[in-house]
């Protein structure tokens, strides 16, 4: 099932001609409204009309988080207030939060994305779609919500937390689909058994998660336990929020919604373009939006792309799983270390849940790299060359992924926080001015 | 002759036992033996209680991982001797002790021990034809 068969089929000839008049029209606005951008180019020594063919681009100067945040709030948007009737911010954890500013037009663009990316999990008028993301400044909760009532299915506006009144909801309403953070769909499969209900007493067809990177190993973790089939949505406020792609059923990549963002591939060293199929840093231009486009925007995940036909009949472009975000990236004894090769492995152990905790310290000028994580439910431990067996088990996996040792401590299950939204898995107590 | 003994895997943080006692407590739960064995950040809580079921619901229900294992309550002369002698049964039939403590009860000059072997089966066989008594789930009571 298509929203948009026209544009998700559409050939790379048909899509390649949006693009470039998109871009042309995107540079132009940039160029005339948004004053930092305007000095770049300058800088650069382009202009607008230098800007030919989709190649093109490579001449253009980069946006970055530091260009957003040294603008704040408004200096990169490109309307006036008076057309801004929607503003959204990251929850900018460091310093000042990155803005975006949303004209009836970008509200639109968000929706026909957001139901593309529902529609391709199986959801149309008749669904109930439970958006148990936050609702407010984060994207999430009303990107999903307009999104649903874009296709005109049945939304239930839960917004994230309250879980044990969600599971009512969720069996009560007879919920479909269920959008939210993939740690917090753990957190409702986790609150479903609690109250003795089966994955086949509720009516959950489809699931749409992201917000946070997660592993396939979470992902059939969370199918098994709430009797869905998971999709992965991509997005990130600065560019629109989610729904930039979304997965389909062949679950072979995430499809960019590409008549509206154009996606490259960089060396996030050299900044140089890399050819498809490699892995780098991903980089977005916004196509048609008007509050805060965006050119070159720089989004620190890491993951390649491809441009051949899926075999789901879409003929969009690909971009794999993230694979980190360079900012979740922990430097550990110099050895990068993302906590998704972390869950990758523990999600291995059915002696383990997929909670986890990462504490990275300091100590005698050496870093100190400790993994907290929950023995699963259900085990009998009777001795203690059992857990010291599992220790050395995991331990190795661990070692032979990341390069370096850890130290493991394990839990009992449901001893680590559960999350609502977005989870805390790392808590780096080095001091910055030790590195 | 095999008795409940409940394992419970204890996180070596400060409170953590006493938590799990007052489970216990609250739940009118009775220790009748009990051990822990320590690495440097858990332990393993062993213990005989007078209704491990109930225990080992409540506990869970509570977030601990708690689990039920077989052992043996043998009986044996409580003097010089008395230990090494009941170890010599089973070590000459080549049963190898996973585990053992001893509990607080004894009767008319005999002590109470728990032993968790490899084999039980052939070790109760064993010690009874030894002439030596175990007790049973009811003798906790």
């Amino acid at each position: 099932m298509y929203w948009n068969e026209a544009i998700e089929c559409a050939s790379r000839d048909l899509l390649d001609s949006i693009q470039l008049r998109k871009l042309k029209a995107t540079v132009k606005r940039m160029y005339t409204y948004v004053e930092p951008y305007r000095n770049k180019m300058q800088e650069a020594g382009v202009l607008p009309e230098d800007i030919r063919t989709l190649d093109d681009i490579r001449k253009l100067p980069f946006c970055t988080k530091e260009d957003l945040r040294d603008n704040y709030p408004y200096g990169f948007f490109a309307a006036p207030l008076d057309n801004i009737v929607r503003l959204h911010a990251s929850s900018g954890t460091t310093g000042k939060p990155k803005v975006d500013g949303y004209t009836q037009a970008d509200l639109d663009m968000w929706a026909e994305c957001v139901a593309r990316g529902l529609v391709s999990a199986g959801a149309d008028n008749t669904s109930v779609v439970q958006i148990a993301y936050g609702y407010g400044l984060f994207t999430g909760g009303l990107g999903a919500h307009d999104g649903a009532s874009y296709i005109g299915a049945s939304v239930i506006p839960m917004s994230s937390g309250n879980t044990q009144k969600q599971v009512m909801m969720m069996r009560d309403f007879g919920s479909t689909h269920l959008c939210c953070t993939p740690s917090y769909a753990l957190t409702l499969a986790e609150a479903v058994e609690k109250a003795g209900i089966k994955p086949e007493d509720l009516n959950l067809k489809g699931g749409v998660f992201g917000a946070e990177p997660w592993t396939k190993e979470m992902k059939r973790e969370i199918e098994k336990r709430l009797g869905l089939k998971a999709y992965d949505i991509y997005g990130l406020s600065e560019i629109m929020g989610p729904g930039v792609s979304c997965s389909c059923d062949a679950e072979d990549g995430m499809h960019i919604q590409e008549d509206y963002f154009l996606a490259e591939i960089i060396d996030p060293e050299t900044l140089e373009p890399l050819p498809d199929g490699e892995i780098g840093e991903l980089v977005f231009t916004t196509l048609g939006k008007e509050g805060m486009p965006l050119i070159r925007y720089r989004t620190r995940d890491l993951c390649s792309i491809t441009r051949e036909k899926c075999s789901c009949g879409r003929t969009t472009a690909r971009m794999s799983k993230i694979l980190g975000r360079s900012d979740d990236m922990l430097i550990i004894r110099g050895v990068n270390v993302f906590p998704s090769q972390i869950e990758t492995v523990i999600g291995r152990f059915e002696e383990l849940t997929i909670n986890y905790k990462i504490l990275v310290g300091r100590e005698n000028n050496k870093d100190t790299f400790e993994i907290n994580v929950e023995l699963a439910e259900g085990l009998a431990i009777d001795d203690i060359r059992f857990i010291e067996n599992l220790r050395k088990r995991v331990g190795h996996e661990l070692r032979s992924l990341l390069g370096i040792g850890c130290d493991l401590r394990f839990l009992s299950a449901g001893s680590l926080p559960r999350s609502e939204g977005k989870a805390v898995r790392i808590e780096d107590t080095r001091k910055l001015s030790d590195r | 002759m095999l008795v409940k003994q409940m394992s419970v895997f204890v996180e070596n943080t400060t409170g953590r036992l006493c938590e799990l006692t007052k489970v216990l407590a609250q739940n009118d739960i009775d220790i009748k033996a009990m051990c822990i064995a320590d690495t440097v950040d858990f332990g393993i809580l062993r213990c005989i209680v007078d209704d491990p079921e109930k225990a080992t619901a409540v506990l869970k229900s509570k977030g601990f991982t708690a689990s039920i294992t077989e052992v043996m309550a043998v009986e044996l002369n409580d003097k010089p001797g008395g230990l090494a002698s009941v170890l010599e049964i089973l070590s000459s039939e080549g049963i190898s002790v996973d585990y053992i403590y001893s509990t607080i009860r004894s009767r008319n000059g005999y002590a109470l021990i728990v032993i968790k072997v490899a084999d039980p089966e052939k070790a109760i066989q064993l010690l009874q034809d030894n002439g030596i008594s175990l007790f049973s789930k009811e003798d906790f009571l």
